[in-house]
């Protein structure tokens, strides 16, 4: 998917992750993850919003991930959501959310 | 017999919340993507959902979904993502005649057949939520053998019959009538739920209330109601005494190869013996009354 | 007689060889009446001797030099204003090297970090820290480690002499010109003093900061005018409308309700539940809920208990007043009810850290304890716990009575969050021990309750009880399997705190997190 314009997704509340796309200003794919377990699952995060996008064929734009402890599964659908905002996604490709 | 009793509702969108549901044990879990959550969304809520379903906690619990209708523009993507993710039961909302739910019911199977699902595994309940649910009760009620229950939703109910909130009287004939359209298709009936969660004397004057017409329990919009709730429907210690000597007398009868059972001299037949196995059921649930 | 004596003093020798002690000392010739009092000679010095002008005085006035150490107590909380107040003149006036020793401290005493910086601090003793000071310690400001110690074993370690309080500065809403002092009288009531009772006792100098000077004699008198140098009127010594803030606070959260009522139950079915048991219930949110259940169980099984002891709520003085608890042991008000009862109730008893849980006492309440619901951040397979370091490795609670209590009841009762956010708090092994594992009895969480396998008698009456006992194996590995697992905190080589177990010894260090 591509990201055509900037999009939010998720809250900034405990458990849970506020995610933000854009297009990318060159080319590639820019992560920049902050969290309050980076100690802990810092690499965990980085590996779930990694292949989340993958799946989703996202490979240029900027994720900024801003992680309130959330687990895994709201991880991925915060990611999820703001990636198909931003693409402006109408049709949902199921096998590619698993 | 599976146990409902409750049936915890969680706004869709509420990571938190669905991250630790779980622990409170209710009898169902309901995540909603239709009231609870707003338009804005209605995607991310869907998504979030979808997730949570597949954590392995939530494989303990039978979990619920409450779709939009399938006349809105979300109803289909979140019936796709609850037969997707698994789900056991999709909850239809403003549910009016048979026709919604047989709609319901092939949009099912036809998700089922393309992820690959077992076709018929996903059940459904039907949400009565206006004056011409509660007359097509009957049919809804018998429009899928999918169909786990129906139950009653008070808050567009009133409102369609340009009443409000009180204290039953209301929601009466709505309350028999859904009661006895689920008895009579041998599935479940649940009832309202109670917004006030300061009022604990009025949740419970009503769970005694729709216990004793015959419900199987209610859906719940907050934690703490589960604990007071199961302990409403435990049985009294004298009741499960006497459910236990039913059953072993049936049991007896039933080595014995005789066709009538009495206890003290009463006969004991098929209602007498399944009402004392819901009676051991509950007790084993949540132990008996305090 | 009279012909001895001339202008008040001996005039000539009363035997012809000196008069000697038992040590065999030369006895002192009477010089006057005064000779040691002399302030008897001056009716208004007489009476106010002790009174400061201000602190500035008071300070000058107690011989404070470098290297020397001083203690405040922390019945505020989050409300104190003592402390930081204090320090900041001790700057002022130029002071070094100085041994900080409250009994505990708050995220309020983020401005001592500046003090640390400057060298007017150089060592703390506390219970406790939290916020921006523990974060800064935590990442090594201090060139030496701080020393952690329980409640009870500050008072043993002032006992032993490792904890000698030069002046002790202490914070009272109301004190009479010569030092009668309590927490219950005036405007910033913060209730029991049971902290500073033991300072005053024990300090070479005490000053008392008064919020109000109130006519002789002060009654109740918390503090005693025998333990009292000297007396400085301040505008405020805190803010009791926040002591309630941070540990102690009333939840209506389901999950927090969840595991107090299960919390509840574990009470009801240890064993102790019984006509004239005791408990201590703390401040966490799930141990207050939990008293709030403990009404129904005990009206329902007709029993009331003997005392509730420790820092004590508004939930504790309910089922007081309600005839439910006959006295209250009170060494820390954590509210206005718990402080409001102090004052009016004669069952509700204000005692020093040292009669609450001091081992080296010669009685502790604790030991007299039942029952015991204690929180905590982290707790391992071998039950440990840990209430200071958080998830990050970060110092950021307190001790306070956790292994005292732990300890010394009949049957102690953690009660946490199976998850808080993502961080499990059932661990393969803590970060920090605080409490040994072999004092605890059992774990409440909202996934399940384990038992330690040292008490199988409580195993089998929770499992009678219908109670979800489950392993603490079984409860860890539920935890890693929501969360994923957990990757170990970084730290360096250099210790910056040492955790002192109510005894004086040794049980764990704290070091320094890798940034």
């Amino acid at each position: 998917m591509k990201i055509v314009k900037e999009a939010l997704a998720g809250t900034l509340e405990s458990s849970d992750l506020l995610v933000k796309v854009a297009p990318a200003p060159g080319a590639g794919l820019e992560i920049v993850i902050s969290s309050e377990v980076m100690q802990q699952f810092g690499a965990q995060i980085d590996h779930v919003v990694r292949d989340t996008l993958n799946k989703l064929e996202v490979t240029a734009g900027l994720v900024v991930v801003e992680d309130k402890g959330a687990l895994d599964c709201a991880i991925r659908a915060r990611v999820q959501t703001a990636v198909m905002r931003g693409a402006e996604a109408q049709q949902i490709n199921w096998s590619a959310l698993s | 017999m599976k146990l409902r009793r409750s049936m915890l509702f969680l706004p869709g969108a509420n990571a938190a919340m669905l991250s630790t549901a779980f622990v409170y044990k209710p009898d169902s879990i309901m995540f909603d993507l239709e009231d609870a959550v707003s338009l804005r969304e209605k995607d991310s809520a869907r998504l979030l959902v979808f997730q949570a379903l597949q954590l392995p906690v939530y494989r303990e619990i039978e979990t619920v979904v409450r779709i939009n209708p399938l006349n809105t523009p979300f109803g289909h993507a979140d019936l796709e993502a609850a037969v997707r993710a698994g789900v056991d039961v999709v909850r239809l909302p403003k549910t009016d005649c048979a026709e919604d739910v047989e709609l319901l019911e092939r949009e099912v199977e036809r998700i089922e057949r393309a992820c690959g699902r077992e076709v018929g595994s996903t059940r459904l309940m039907a949400a009565i939520e206006s004056a011409s649910g509660v007359i097509n009760a009957v049919s809804i009620a018998k429009a899928s053998p999918r169909l786990i229950g129906i139950a009653l939703a008070g808050f567009d109910y009133v409102m369609d019959m340009q009443t409000e909130r009180g204290d039953g009287t209301e929601l009466f004939y709505a309350r028999c009538a859904v009661l006895h359209a689920a008895r009579a298709a041998k599935i479940d009936a649940f009832d309202v739920v109670w917004s006030d969660l300061n009022d604990e004397a009025g949740f419970l004057k009503e769970v005694d209330l729709i216990k004793r017409l015959g419900f199987n329990g209610k859906s719940l919009i907050n934690p703490r109601q589960i604990e007071l709730l199961h302990n409403a429907y435990a049985p009294t210690e004298e009741e499960v005494e006497y459910a236990g000597r039913v059953v072993a007398a049936a049991a007896e009868g039933e080595r014995k190869g005789l066709g009538v059972v009495s206890l003290n001299g009463k006969m004991i037949d098929g209602p007498v013996i399944d009402h004392a196995r819901r009676v051991l059921q509950r007790a084993e649930a949540s132990g008996t009354r305090k | 007689m009279n012909d001895l004596i001339e202008n008040g003093l001996a005039v000539q020798p009363l035997a012809d060889e000196p008069l000697l002690d038992r040590q065999g000392r030369t006895l002192p010739l009477f010089s006057g009446f005064a000779h040691q009092t002399p302030y008897l000679k001056d009716p208004v010095a007489k009476r106010s001797r002790k009174i400061c002008g201000t602190l500035e005085e008071a300070i000058r006035r107690s011989g404070l030099k470098d290297g020397m150490t001083i203690s405040f107590h922390h019945a505020f909380r989050e409300g104190d204003k003592t402390i930081n107040t204090v320090v900041d003149l001790l700057a002022r006036m130029g002071f070094k090297d100085l041994t900080l020793a409250p009994s505990s401290l708050l995220s309020c005493n983020a401005p001592l970090i500046e003090h640390i910086r400057n060298g007017v601090i150089s060592r703390i003793y506390t219970s406790g820290m939290r916020g921006k000071l523990a974060e800064a310690i935590s990442h090594g400001l201090m060139k030496h480690p701080i020393n952690i110690h329980s409640h009870g074993g500050r008072v043993k370690l002032i006992q032993d002499g490792e904890l000698t309080i030069d002046v002790a500065f202490l914070g009272v809403s109301t004190a009479d010109s010569f030092g009668n002092a309590n927490g219950i009288s005036g405007r910033s009531r913060c209730g029991a003093l049971g902290y500073a009772k033991v300072d005053a006792e024990n300090a070479g100098t005490v000053i008392l900061l008064t919020e109000e000077i109130v006519p002789f004699p002060n009654a109740p008198a918390s503090i005693s005018q025998d333990q009292v140098d000297f007396i400085v009127k301040v505008e405020q010594i805190g803010d009791p409308s926040k002591i309630s803030v941070g540990a102690a606070r009333i939840t209506s959260n389901p999950r927090e309700l969840l595991i107090a009522r299960y919390a509840a139950e574990v009470m009801v079915h240890s064993g102790y539940f019984v006509q004239g048991f005791s408990l201590q219930t703390g401040s966490g949110a799930s141990s207050t809920a939990a008293t709030r259940f403990l009404e129904g169980h005990m009206r329902k099984a007709g029993i009331t208990a003997s005392f509730a002891l420790g820092g004590i709520t508004g939930g504790i003085v309910d089922l007081h007043k309600k005839g439910l608890i006959e006295r209250i042991i009170d060494t820390q008000s954590f509210d206005g009810d718990a402080a409001e009862s102090l004052r009016s109730s004669p069952g509700h008893i204000e005692v020093s850290t040292n009669e609450y849980a001091n081992p080296g006492s010669k009685g502790t309440y604790c030991d007299q304890l039942d029952l015991v619901i204690l929180s905590a951040l982290e707790i391992d397979l071998a039950f440990n716990v840990n209430v200071i370091t958080g998830s990050d490795g970060v110092m950021r609670g307190a001790s306070g009575g956790h292994s005292d209590v732990a300890a010394a009841a009949n049957l102690s009762i953690v009660v946490a969050p199976l998850i808080r956010s993502r961080i499990p708090t059932v661990v393969r092994r803590v970060t920090t021990v605080v409490t040994p594992g072999e004092c605890v009895g059992v774990l409440v969480t909202d996934h399940g309750i384990a038992v330690n396998p040292n008490r199988p008698e409580i195993a089998e009456r929770l499992t009678a009880a219908g109670l979800p006992v489950m392993t603490i194996g079984e409860l860890q590995q539920r935890a890693e399997s929501i969360t994923g697992e957990p990757r170990p905190i970084e730290f360096l080589d250099k210790v910056v705190g040492i955790i002192r177990y109510r005894d004086g010894s040794v049980i764990d260090v704290v070091r320094q997190v890798k940034d």
